[in-house]
């Protein structure tokens, strides 16, 4: 019956109306290929920046707050890009907050801090780097070569994970000891933290990555249909392996980044992250059942969360409040999208 | 042999069906089909795939509104407006794809939607005294009410199936081709159940295109064939075998399809299947496709045509066996390594195993390719597009306009755009399966010259089809197959459809 449906649906030819599509195509591809969700929450983002600004007026407004919630947003937003890929390609990864926590543990061990003080402070970047790659390759083998669903193989190992950071760090926090460390990841440049950059720059990676690679083709392709994916050749199992490393390795990125704004490394670092990269990705517009996904979004997303909480300190309101508003605007936001999505394939559809 | 109607009988008819009729979307799937069923009798509706049987269960079973006829309950006309209404006068249908829960037990199944209760409470002990009984009804004491339904065999779901019809008071029970997921002792039993029930007066409508299967259970006979009944109600032992498949398949041959060149003498063979089997599925599949040439394999649906394709090509990972290509093996279970050998599969499913369809027409033609455009990594979406617009415009995919997403195609279209990918990917080696399922009558006979003209240039292709006719007219060998074993390997013009037909009943009957 389907199939009858679409013949009927068979589009007209429409001559004029290619070169308009082809002029809008640039900047509709630069928000991801969701012009129109990300419209929708450029607005809200606009929106709140007003109450912000209506309700603290130039303290919101002043440059050193929008550092504040750009930086507030930087370690999640980094967390947030390795899940907009896991999410596109129809996975999920619930282990990237205790992943995390895990990497500040093992970075900071006194015996990695003593190595690291003899050598470069880059080892301890390049410890967190290795184990949050580690716990991706762990979670991507079992899921594609195990056969165990996404969402079980990663809440395995979110309590594994956050439960061998424990046993190693004793539940002490570690203090980074290491100066140079601390000097580089906690200073500015061009007036702007370091860690900000990092977020900019992983996002611009992951949007090229994304947007214009094979890696990122394979990765729609897996999430909009893995079985026609499979069968057009693509190594589906190994594709998904690494999109679990990318993961992962943001994790341990974020961990970094985590150490040197709080110069300590503990087992609760990143306590609930995956809720939070999961609402934010999801209100980006980024599919929750795979096939599209888009960066420009999540980084909107993570921006609209941020601005939200800072707001809401800004007027000295009560966390709880905060978290029920961000729970409202969560199922608002998706709503709203899906209101948008459906008008675009209806548009699509007519042209 | 036009419509034959029956002979006046001194029973009441249970239904009447007259000149029903339905469409969908402009198809016409039924148009004039008269049924008239007794109590306690087994009356076989006979037809091909896509002759129209599964919508006249539908109209019967209330899933489907006909468009015009009249159907009659014991004299009365009736609208069958739902499942429940169908179920609420006495019709319940068990369909192909059992719709038992496999997660409950054989009570809960049974008294599934008209759970025994009282004030919301089970009530669990009166349901299973309730299964028991309904069970002995069926000769089948030995099923346990609290087994899980999961665990049955397929025979077993059928006796759940046919049981809750009963727990519904069913007088008609129509069966979507039970046969099909049974072996031979398992039919033989289920004929036994039938024969225990239209003893007690309830009547049977067996949908089937099991001939033997026919003589053996059947009273009498409607034949459908395009939409229509081309013969209503004839005694089963009034009619030859010969009769009923020229009226199941007595269409004017058209000339849909071109005209085969021969295959040079001289032409490679590209691929080679020796011995090749699955377990549970096929065995001793052997065959070799030269250069230039068209294999079809024909037969019934369960004769293992579509899982001889899938591990061919290394999507199912083959028990026995080998598959070469130019005289290289081919390292089983590897998609990967029968692409690199330029193989290329168009699937069954179009939708569900061939096509992204919400990307667009380019990204789909190229799913096989894109890295090969791509240089270090980097997808070049300029060169995808020039090579997808190239092969939509030799092989008139309309609009040709690679920027649009897959979904707002055509059927005929979207298999254009998967003949595309492997165009693109170029292919030596082309499966396809099922290729003008989907798809509307004109746009089959364009399928059929593009699939003959990558064959005049030198593409070895193995097509599968459930419509016997399709492969026949396509291909220039036929390999005809039977509960995946082989039954023969013809030359296309030294064999009809009857012919595979009578090859695939004589294999069943031995």
């Amino acid at each position: 019956m389907s199939e009858n449906n679409t013949t009927t649906l068979e589009p007209p030819p429409s001559g004029e109306d290619a070169p308009a599509e082809a002029r809008r195509g640039g900047w509709r591809r630069m928000l991801g290929g969701s012009g129109a969700r990300s419209l929708g929450l450029v607005i809200a983002l606009a929106l709140l920046v007003a109450v912000g600004a209506a309700t603290s007026g130039s303290q919101f407004m002043s440059v050193n707050n929008m550092l504040t919630i750009l930086s507030y947003g930087s370690i999640l937003g980094v967390i947030c890009i390795g899940m907009t890929f896991v999410i596109t390609a129809g996975g999920i990864d619930l282990s990237v907050g205790s992943v995390m926590g895990l990497t500040t543990v093992v970075a900071t061990l006194t015996s990695v801090q003593l190595a690291a003080q003899n050598s470069s402070w880059l080892l301890m970047v390049l410890v967190a780097l290795a184990v949050g790659a580690l716990a991706g390759l762990v979670n991507g083998t079992i899921i594609a070569y195990g056969n165990v669903v996404a969402f079980i193989a990663t809440l395995a190992m979110l309590v594994a994970a956050r439960g061998l950071a424990e046993l190693i760090s004793g539940r002490r926090t570690q203090i980074v000891t290491d100066r140079d460390f601390l000097a580089v990841l906690r200073s500015n440049v061009l007036g702007v933290p370091l860690l900000i950059w990092i977020f900019a720059v992983v996002a611009a990676v992951g949007w090229f990555l994304l947007n214009r690679t094979t890696f990122g083709r394979r990765t729609v392709a897996i999430g909009g249909n893995l079985e026609a994916a499979r069968l057009a050749g693509i190594k589906v199992k190994r594709h998904i392996v690494w999109l679990y490393i990318l993961s992962g390795l943001t994790a341990g990125i974020a961990g970094i980044m985590m150490m040197a704004r709080t110069t300590a490394g503990t087992s609760t670092h990143g306590l609930y992250y995956e809720l939070d990269a999961i609402a934010a990705v999801v209100v980006g517009g980024t599919l929750l059942v795979g096939g599209r996904g888009t960066i420009v979004g999540t980084v909107l997303g993570v921006l609209l969360f941020s601005t939200l909480t800072n707001v809401f300190t800004q007027n000295n309101l009560d966390t709880s409040v905060q978290a029920v508003t961000k729970g409202a605007i969560i199922v608002l936001a998706v709503l709203l999208q899906q209101r948008f999505a459906v008008r675009g394939t209806r548009r699509k559809g007519a042209l | 042999m036009s419509t034959a109607s029956a002979a006046p009988t001194p029973v009441k008819p249970l239904l009447v069906v007259r000149n029903l009729s339905k469409s969908f979307a402009g198809v016409r799937a039924l148009q004039g089909v008269d049924l008239e069923v007794l109590p306690g009798e087994v009356h076989c509706v006979l037809g091909q795939n896509g002759a129209g049987k599964s919508t006249l269960i539908k109209a019967l079973s209330g899933v489907h509104q006909p468009d015009g006829g009249e159907i009659r309950w014991e004299g009365e006309p009736v609208d069958l407006a739902s499942p429940t209404a169908a179920l609420d006068l006495g019709i319940a249908t068990m369909y192909q794809e059992l719709d038992v829960v496999d997660g409950l037990n054989v009570t809960e199944n049974i008294f599934l939607g008209h759970e025994n209760a009282r004030g919301g409470v089970l009530r669990v002990r009166d349901a299973r005294q309730e299964t028991r009984s309904l069970l002995q009804r069926l000769g089948h004491q030995e099923l346990s009410p609290g087994t899980e339904v999961g665990s049955l065999s397929a025979a077993g779901k059928q006796i759940v199936s046919l049981a809750r019809a009963l727990s519904r008071n069913a007088r008609l029970i129509i069966m979507d081709e039970p046969s099909a997921i049974l072996d031979s002792g398992e039919v033989a039993n289920l004929f036994r159940v039938i024969r225990q029930l239209t003893a007690q007066g309830i009547a049977i409508v067996y949908i089937s295109h099991r001939l033997e299967e026919i003589d053996q259970i059947g009273s009498r006979i409607t034949v459908i064939k395009d939409g229509r009944s081309t013969a209503s109600s004839l005694p089963v032992k009034s009619v030859s075998r010969g009769d009923l498949v020229r009226l199941m398949t007595g269409r004017e041959t058209t000339n849909v399809y071109p005209p085969r060149e021969p295959v040079p003498a001289e032409a490679p063979v590209l691929l080679q299947v020796q011995d090749l089997g699955l377990a549970g599925s096929f065995q001793d599949i052997s065959f070799s496709v030269r250069a230039g040439e068209i294999l079809g394999l024909a037969g019934l649906v369960g004769s293992g045509r579509s899982e001889i394709l899938e591990t061919i090509y290394g999507a199912r990972k083959a028990s026995t066996g080998s598959v070469s290509v130019q005289g290289r093996q081919l390292r089983p279970g590897s998609v990967r390594a029968a692409t690199n050998a330029g193989m290329g599969l168009s699937p069954e499913e179009r939708k569900s195993q061939g096509l992204l369809l919400e990307e667009p027409i380019y990204k789909n033609a190229t799913l096989s390719t894109f890295a090969r455009f791509a240089r270090r990594g980097l997808l070049n979406e300029r060169a995808e597009k020039q090579a997808a617009r190239e092969q939509a415009t030799a092989l008139h995919l309309t609009p040709a306009d690679p920027d649009r997403p897959a979904r707002t195609l055509s059927g005929g279209n979207q298999q254009k755009v998967l003949l595309a990918r492997w165009l693109i990917h170029g292919t030596r080696i082309l499966l396809l399966d099922e290729p003008t399922r989907g798809v509307d009558v004109g746009a089959k006979a364009e399928i059929y010259s593009l699939i003959r003209n990558l064959a005049a240039q030198g593409v070895a292709i193995v097509v599968v089809s459930s419509e016997i006719e399709e492969v026949i007219g396509l291909a220039d060998r036929v390999l005809v197959l039977d509960a995946g074993r082989t039954l023969a390997l013809r030359d296309a013009t030294a064999i009809d459809e009857h012919g595979v037909l009578d090859l695939v009943l004589k294999g069943n009957a031995s």
